[in-house]
């Protein structure tokens, strides 16, 4: 091994509880048939898949990340050239099917060839790459394969029979949203089938990173998708602090948490509006949206960024919150409760609107747990996973917030368990106000010597969200990848589809609200 | 009547204006229902004249036809423009007795619209997307439901004057002595549910939707633009227009002028504003108040029309005859 990766005891024992994060840990593996065994061994013992990214030379790797209720393990393969000089590696796709979507990726982007992956299709390469971009140096020119006959048609599995129609949605579709194309086998009303072709936001980030210096790189993890900025820059400053051994100050991390709550409630809010909304109430639409809003301008007005934009940084945050900006804050936390409540009462009461949310979509509790799936999503169908509760670090164990779950999937589940989350949240936000320790901004920290690789796992408002870097020797960003919990749960979208109605597929899909910039990495 | 007579010449006159007052209006008043759901749901209202403005803005661009449409795909817009003008002079708007009104009974009505919604449908599959099939599948669905409905309350109004023609309909309504009309109540109720479903409000179909998988009306003029779609909406906000004028004939004919005396039009025209606009406030909350339903619910609300219809039916030879 040529660059070193934090020291690992064997047999899990390395998930010792932290202070600053969730426990995480490294697995090295030399060998396929080691890599495989303890993939299947963390499946059996509960481990949730949560992605799976590459690194390329000079350090050919595949990291897989697998979430245990006891912390993060993230398996790192090295890769050698096979008799053909190609990088091959096992597929992970028989013992969790959601590695499918992203061994396809890397196969698209670096050329590594996940051996045993049943499907052969390309995943983000929509036929405009000659050659994998990240197989080959950074600033290479990549020539368009488009000739011309045009890019082939992407193979979309198809269901025959009488009366089977097909309906191709987007990727530019009637309202402004982000692209992706959705194509539905349908029968009549009923939704046969539905397959998603994402990749249409992909914009390199894994090659964006390369070469970066820290806080270049923090600055582009705010921007991987826009709606969890906190998120993806707090799981990128963990990873960092990680790799360069630094525990942040307890204000530091009391801020963090109270930032990331914020985030979740200006989503959740947006989103149950959205849904409403969807299902045809516009007055729910305009209460939320005037709700979020308000969130939005106090942001502003004491963060200095509605969407709270690179107020996390590795090391530290980027504010300072004064007694008179802590006051305001716990007065809205006060209104907002109030008025949420009201809100869910009018919701819960709506008899079209329940009709609506109730046996529509359902991702049944089975399915999630054999998919892995987590955050808003899993919690809505059984899966009892929270970063925030259940774990021993800070500040979450001093005012765990309670786990927010439903049982039955469908859209009313979900919108149920947003619920509960913006009250969790708001008892939680003001817990961390009220015992708000001293104010402290930023700190400096130590400038690594060797390559080190860190790893940050944060529960933003979709789910887990995933940072890994790896540093060259004075704070360059070697490489680096994120995981948007959207990358996993967009599997699930097409799982809860089938059965429904054509017309009830948009209402299913807010109830899910996946990010497609944080997909198409 | 000849045509010199005077009689004649003001009841032409009045024609002509009943018609482009209808045609002008119809944009006012979904520019009001607009109005009333923002004021309703705390949003800041854009002001009535706003379809005005969008319409302006539709008829100033450029026309962009999706290939491999037909001739039949540009016709449809003036199809349906131009029958739905023509439907508006055999309603009466300020005239109880329009010219062309013995040209057309309410049936014939209900076919005319019937055609609209057929051009609209074929104008949507001549575009060969899935969204106009999927959308013009809907509408026929819902119209194929809503209709026997509309026609039994046809008959229900009908059954006052023993004629289906809309003139005669309004002036027995007029002259009859009864402060209620328990079937007309049902009726009512009945034509409430069908005028809901014909014009996609809510709760069958949402107008202001920009999801193109849950929509019906807006599916089927997807690939319209410029002022193909200009007419387009034209035409929806005056077939809305319509269908409340026929609702105000028969459920609330007050004050309709029985002879074209210049103070009886004078009142007609604002007690017509006034219901007119308490008409479209209604709308408007109902819109705000209710979610949109599923859409194989919809059989069971235009059955819930169809009972009551039939109820107001029954009603009027157990009570009223």
């Amino acid at each position: 091994m040529d660059s070193s990766l934090p020291p690992v005891s064997p047999g899990g024992l390395c998930l010792i509880p932290l202070e600053e994060g969730i426990p995480r840990c490294f697995f090295p593996h030399e060998n396929s048939a080691t890599y495989l065994e303890h993939a299947a061994d963390l499946k059996s013992t509960g481990g949730r898949f949560l992605g799976l990214w590459a690194s390329a030379s000079p350090f050919p790797r595949i990291y897989s990340s697998v979430l245990l209720k006891e912390g993060l393990i993230l398996m790192v393969l090295s890769l050698g050239k096979d008799a053909a000089g190609d990088f091959v590696y096992p597929s992970l796709s028989r013992i969790f099917p959601s590695a499918s979507r992203f061994e396809r990726t890397v196969r698209d982007l670096f050329g590594f060839i996940p051996a045993g992956l049943e499907d052969q299709r390309p995943w983000v390469d929509h036929a405009h790459w000659s050659i994998p971009p990240l197989s080959v140096p950074p600033g290479t020119r990549i020539s368009s394969q488009t000739s011309s006959m045009g890019r082939p048609d992407y193979p979309f599995v198809r269901v025959k029979g009488p009366g089977i129609h097909e309906i191709p949605v987007g990727p530019v579709h009637a309202g402004i949203i982000e692209p992706g194309h959705f194509r539905f086998q349908v029968l009549g009303e009923k939704i046969l089938r539905v397959e998603e072709r994402l990749g249409y936001a992909h914009k390199g980030v894994d090659g964006l990173f390369r070469g970066r210096t820290i806080m270049e790189g923090a600055k582009l993890a705010a921007r991987i998708s826009g709606d969890s900025t906190v998120a993806h820059s707090l799981a990128f400053a963990q990873a960092v602090e990680q790799a360069l051994d630094f525990i942040p100050a307890a204000g530091v991390r009391f801020m963090r948490a109270f930032l990331l709550e914020r985030e979740r409630l200006m989503n959740h809010l947006g989103d149950l509006g959205a849904i409403g909304n969807d299902a045809g109430l516009a007055f729910a639409l305009s209460q939320f949206g005037r709700l979020k809003e308000e969130l939005l301008r106090k942001n502003h007005l004491h963060f200095g960024s509605r969407y709270l934009f690179d107020l996390v940084r590795p090391g530290g945050i980027a504010i300072f919150l004064g007694d008179p900006a802590i006051r305001d804050l716990l007065t809205e936390i006060a209104r907002l409760l109030e008025e949420v409540l009201e809100l869910q009462r009018i919701y819960d009461d709506h008899g079209g609107l329940q009709d609506r949310f109730q046996n529509t979509g359902i991702l049944s509790p089975e399915i999630a747990t054999r998919m892995g799936i987590g955050g808003v999503v899993g919690r809505a169908s059984a899966q009892a996973w929270d970063l925030r509760s259940g774990h021993r670090c800070d500040p979450y164990h001093r005012f765990p917030p309670a786990l927010a779950l439903a049982h039955t999937g469908d859209v009313a589940a979900r919108v149920r368990v947003r619920f509960l989350e913006i009250q969790e949240s708001l008892f939680l936000s003001r817990a961390l106000l009220e015992h708000f320790p001293e104010n402290v901004i930023k700190e400096e920290f130590p400038i690594n010597p060797d390559i080190t690789e860190g790893i940050g796992i944060i529960e933003g408002f979709r789910g887990e969200t995933v940072s890994w870097v790896r540093l060259s020797p004075g704070g360059i960003i070697q490489a680096a990848h994120h995981l948007d919990p959207s990358a996993i749960l967009w599997p699930a979208l097409e799982m809860a589809v089938p059965g429904n109605l054509v017309a009830d597929f948009p209402l299913i899909n807010k109830s899910f609200n996946l990010s497609y910039s944080g997909n198409d990495l | 009547m000849d045509v010199g007579d005077p009689l004649f010449r003001t009841e032409f006159a009045v024609d002509v204006v009943d018609l482009f007052l209808a045609i002008l209006t119809a944009p006012l008043l979904s520019g009001w229902i607009g109005t009333c759901r923002a004021v309703l749901s705390n949003r800041t209202p854009a002001g009535v004249f706003q379809p005005f403005w969008d319409l302006l803005r539709l008829f100033r661009k450029e026309v962009i036809l999706p290939e491999h449409t037909s001739f039949l795909f540009r016709a449809v817009p003036f199809g349906v423009f131009g029958i739905l003008s023509v439907s508006a002079l055999f309603i009466p708007l300020l005239n109880i007795r329009p010219l062309l009104g013995p040209v057309a009974d309410v049936v014939v009505l209900i076919g005319l619209f019937s055609l609209v919604r057929m051009l609209m449908a074929f104008g949507a599959m001549d575009a060969g997307t899935p969204f106009g099939d999927l959308g013009a599948r809907r509408e026929m669905m819902v119209g194929f439901l809503a209709e026997p409905a509309t026609l039994m309350i046809l008959f229900t109004v009908s059954l006052w004057s023993g004629s289906t023609s809309l003139s005669r309909i309004i002036q027995s309504l007029l002259s009859s002595s009864d402060p209620v009309h328990p079937s007309l109540m049902f009726a009512l109720m009945a034509y409430i549910l069908v005028f809901l479903a014909e014009n996609g409000r809510l709760p069958i179909d949402n107008p202001a939707t920009h999801l193109e998988l849950t929509m019906i009306h807006e599916a089927m003029i997807l690939e319209y633009s410029g002022p193909l779609l200009g007419m387009m909406e034209w035409s929806a906000h005056l077939k809305l227009f319509l269908y409340l004028l026929i609702g105000i004939d028969f459920f609330f004919p007050a004050g309709l002028p029985a002879e074209l005396s210049p103070p009886a039009v004078i009142l007609g025209i604002f007690l017509l504003i006034g219901k007119l606009m308490a008409a479209g406030t209604a709308l408007a909350i109902v819109e705000i108040l209710f979610a949109k339903l599923r859409i194989f619910r919809v059989p069971e609300f235009t059955a819930l029309a169809y009972l009551l219809a039939s109820i107001g039916f029954l009603i009027h030879f157990v009570l009223e005859v």
